[in-house]
């Protein structure tokens, strides 16, 4: 089976992200980027599968600019077999990267697709779902364990009262959440086994599909500063300031 | 709780912008070791060193290697970090891939040992040991040897140790007791006790190989009469598979200072089976080719443990509230000011940020002439390479572990009684910092390898391989309009040394007492210099950088930071110039009963 992994280039995560002073974004000059954890955890999962002999390629796929193949690299120094970039410049909504993924899915014909459930630069955690809809596969979203069961995909989904069980007709989509699994260090020599790995490159209009975003951002700003405590003297006084101050009870 | 981000921008900086990296690619045998390779491998390291050694490093100096039933044991999570360090192939970095190893420039494994440095000292330890066995190894042992005992070594399997200490002899090896006596096969039995072996046990791999120095039957007294062994805490069969033990054995473990994660043992051979290391009598000479890159690795160490401690500083003083500025409040809403309004904390981080950049530019300059002298197809442009390493190792060796003291002590200053709790991390640094002077000889006998040995090499053609550049760097930024700030002081410390050099040449000529009594001032002479020469081209790149591309906030702490070094450290030449022009008389003619 072939598996398909995207990977989204992103701030990373040990960045403080600064808001651009006319506030029309976050300030991406000499950040440092890297790959969603998200998507290095769907990595991990692809060659989890394929050390257990269920999955024969990692095929792992961006889209985003030039310096996606950066990312590219990084998941096949994990252990991916080959990459795909489709260059796009500026911003990419989950829309236009669910529609050419449905290329890709139909190009590559793969079992299964893991994606990040979602981006930690825009938080949108829509792209699987979209590219769910897009393909009419069967989805498993937010999983926190799966197994392949001859045709089928058993899934453990993180939902909001606990944890649900699904069983999903191959080919099928994921998306990881956190405890799915812990994502591995590269090993020296697999960086360097990555850099002779192929990676193909196209453009968006090459897969049908315009990127051009749709959503316009008004504005963006910091989030408001949280405000120092108060240090109430007895659980009395709590009760009181969440009643008469907060208004919560 | 301490941080550690390992500074990859500045590494960058050192490595592409500053020492043209990308030509390193030029050199057989590199070609595969562009910035596309490079950067990420940087990246990953800075990952596990962030992420698996840095977590271990308070935990392992509370804890440190206790011995029980003579096997040592490594703190907690030491075996589990090593074993993930070792399954990335991070031993092997810089080995050669004849032996399974990954032939990365020195230059690249340099920057990593700066970041495993100040991750955890301690944990650097066990691979650093290793690598200068290996390095022992691979030069002087004879083919059947590297066959057996390399790969494995190489592959972190097994790890290695450098056992020359005996408890009546550091500094003068010449009074090395070990002995080895030949046997029928051809191998050696190996008989003796040697202290302060680190890394001499462990728990950490199968099978620890022993570099050890011993007199053979016969041999010429003193320092000419020594021999290298190779001797195993393991036998190992002709399949590979380890067996009984060799008669090696851990009599204790010192209590020590620091690195108190680093097993450091007193190591008793018992008739233990080892084979010769190049030839009989030659041992020395195998010892010392290594002994360069095994004293660079120490200098790295004082830069790992001062960029540690001044990021931790940085962190504490802008959050540290105490006080308010003299020129006017800069934080009305807090009921103080943070510390790093205060001029003298300001003066400290400088100290500590300018030393450390400065020390990371030269040391990975050393390293990249390493790489030159080792690989360049001209034999003329190796030399010439291996001049200039051979000059500055031991400048680097005394000066950057020197420094990596006094930045540590800053750091815990900057923490005020703060910095004195253990449990703030930052005077772990002062401890760990310490032995750095002291092993892989001790600094004073560093700056006598400068002035006894690397100076008057070849009638001073080692000299001239700094001097020469530096001159003409000089001469042609003098004039530059920008540059002149940093170039005039660069010149002024320049001709100091060259008096000096004359001075301690002249002096020593006469009377050797003399050469002696100024190497430790000549050495720090030399060490600044070198250091406001790479802080002149660092300005010089950072204003090409700025005039390309714009502003950019770390091109003019580059060159704001090359600023404080020119007017308020390099002056510290003048007064080892003086020192060094006083002459030694005050030292020798003091009376040795009045001590
Ligand atoms: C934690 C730790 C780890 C170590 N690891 C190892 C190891 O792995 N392998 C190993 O073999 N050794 C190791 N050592 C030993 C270390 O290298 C020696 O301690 C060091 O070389 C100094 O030797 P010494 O202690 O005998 O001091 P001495 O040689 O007695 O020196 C004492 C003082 O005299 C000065 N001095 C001595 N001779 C001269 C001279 N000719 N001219 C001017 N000054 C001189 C020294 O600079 C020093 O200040 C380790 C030591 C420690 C503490």
């Amino acid at each position: 089976m072939k598996i398909l992994v995207p990977v989204k280039r992103v701030v990373d995560y040990n960045v403080k992200i600064r808001v651009k002073p006319d506030g029309s974004g976050v300030d991406l000059a000499n950040v440092k980027m890297s790959m969603n954890p998200f998507d290095e955890i769907a990595v991990e999962e692809a060659i989890r599968l394929k050390e257990k002999g269920v999955a024969t390629e990692i095929v792992v796929v961006s889209i985003g600019p030039a310096q996606a193949a950066e990312t590219l690299r990084t998941a096949l120094a994990m252990g991916a077999d080959r990459g795909l970039l489709v260059k796009v410049e500026g911003a990419v909504e989950p829309l236009a990267v669910a529609k050419i993924l449905k290329g890709v899915v139909e190009a590559e014909k793969p079992g299964l697709v893991i994606l990040g459930k979602q981006a930690i630069d825009d938080d949108c955690a829509q792209t699987g779902q979209m590219l769910a809809a897009l393909t009419g596969y069967a989805q498993g979203t937010f999983a926190s364990k799966i197994a392949v069961e001859g045709e089928t995909l058993a899934v453990t989904r993180e939902v909001d009262g606990g944890l649900q069980s699904v069983v999903l007709t191959l080919p099928a989509i994921v998306t990881t959440d956190l405890r799915l699994n812990e994502p591995r260090y590269a090993s020296l020599p697999n960086i360097m086994k990555a850099k002779k790995k192929p990676i193909a490159e196209s453009v968006a209009a090459d897969w049908g599909v315009d990127p051009a975003p749709r959503l316009e951002v008004l504005t963006t700003r910091e989030p408001p500063v949280r405000k120092a405590g108060v240090k109430v003297a007895s659980v009395a006084d709590l009760v009181s300031k969440l009643k008469n101050e907060a208004g919560v009870i | 709780m301490p941080i550690y981000k390992a500074p990859l921008r500045d590494m960058r900086f050192v490595l592409y912008e500053l020492h043209g990296g990308e030509a390193m690619t030029e050199l057989p045998g590199f070609e595969d070791f562009g910035r596309d390779l490079v950067e990420p491998v940087l990246d990953e390291a800075a990952k596990l060193c962030e992420q698996v050694l840095f977590p271990l490093n308070r935990s392992g100096d509370e804890e440190g290697c206790t011995l029980a039933n003579g096997v040592v044991s490594t703190p907690k999570g030491f075996k589990e970090a090593y074993d993930r360090f070792r399954d990335g192939g991070w031993t092997s970095i810089s080995c050669d891939p004849a032996w399974g190893g990954q032939g990365f420039p020195n230059v690249v494994s340099t920057l990593v040992e700066e970041m495993i440095c100040s991750a955890n000292l301690s944990f650097g330890m066990y691979p650093g040991l290793s690598h200068g066995a290996y390095n022992a190894l691979a030069r002087h042992g004879t083919e059947a040897l590297k066959e057996k005992w390399l790969p494995k070594l190489v592959a972190g399997e097994w790890a290695g140790t450098m056992c020359l200490t005996e408890p009546h002899c550091g500094t003068d090896l010449g009074l090395i007791r070990t002995r080895a006596e030949p046997k029928d096969d051809g191998s050696w039995a190996v008989t003796g006790t040697k202290i302060f072996i680190s890394a001499g046990d462990h728990d950490l791999t199968d099978n620890i190989l022993h570099l050890v120095l011993a007199r053979t039957p016969g041999a010429p007294k003193g320092i000419k009469g020594i021999s290298l062994f190779l001797v195993p805490k393991y036998a190992v069969g002709d399949d590979g598979a380890v067996g009984g033990p060799n008669g090696v054995t851990c009599g204790s473990i010192e209590h020590k200072m620091g690195i108190k994660a680093s097993s450091t043992c007193v190591m008793n051979f018992d008739g233990a089976t080892g084979w010769l290391i190049g030839e009989r009598h030659k041992g020395m000479r195998a010892m010392f080719t290594m002994m360069n890159t095994a004293r660079l690795g120490v200098a790295i160490q004082g830069l790992g443990i001062a960029e540690v401690s001044y990021q931790n500083a940085v962190a504490y003083a802008r959050d540290r509230i105490q006080g308010r500025s003299l020129s006017g409040t800069k934080a009305p809403d807090k009921a103080a000011d943070p510390i790093l309004v205060h001029p003298d904390v300001r003066r400290m981080l400088l100290t500590q940020r300018a030393y450390t950049e400065g020390c990371r530019a030269l040391a990975a300059g050393i390293a990249r002439e390493l790489d030159v002298s080792q690989r360049h197809p001209d034999p003329k442009v190796r030399q010439a390479a291996e001049d200039y390493v051979a000059l500055m190792t031991p400048i680097a060796k005394a000066m950057m572990t020197d420094l990596g003291s006094e930045v540590a002590n800053l750091g815990v200053q900057v923490y005020g009684g703060h910095g004195f709790i253990r449990e703030w991390g930052q005077e772990q640094y002062v401890r760990d910092a310490r032995i750095t002077q002291i092993y892989e000889g001790t600094n004073g006998v560093q700056a006598l390898d400068l002035v006894g040995r690397k100076m008057p090499a070849d009638a001073g053609r080692a000299l001239r391989r700094f001097f020469h550049p530096v001159q003409a760097f000089i001469e042609a930024k003098v004039e530059d309009e920008r540059l002149g700030v940093f170039v005039q002081p660069l010149a002024k410390a320049f001709v100091r040394l060259q008096q000096a050099t004359a001075q301690v040449a002249r002096a020593g000529l006469a009377r050797p007492d003399e050469a002696g009594a100024a190497a430790t001032d000549y050495l720090k002479l030399f060490g600044l210099t070198a250091l406001a020469h790479q802080w002149a081209r660092m300005a010089e790149v950072a204003y090409a950088r700025l005039d390309a591309d714009g502003p950019d906030t770390f091109y003019e702490a580059k060159i704001a930071t090359a600023r404080f070094f020119m007017d308020r450290l390099l002056p510290e030449s003048s007064a080892r110039f003086s020192a060094v022009m006083a002459g030694g008389r005050s030292i020798m003619e003091f009376p040795d009963d009045a001590f």
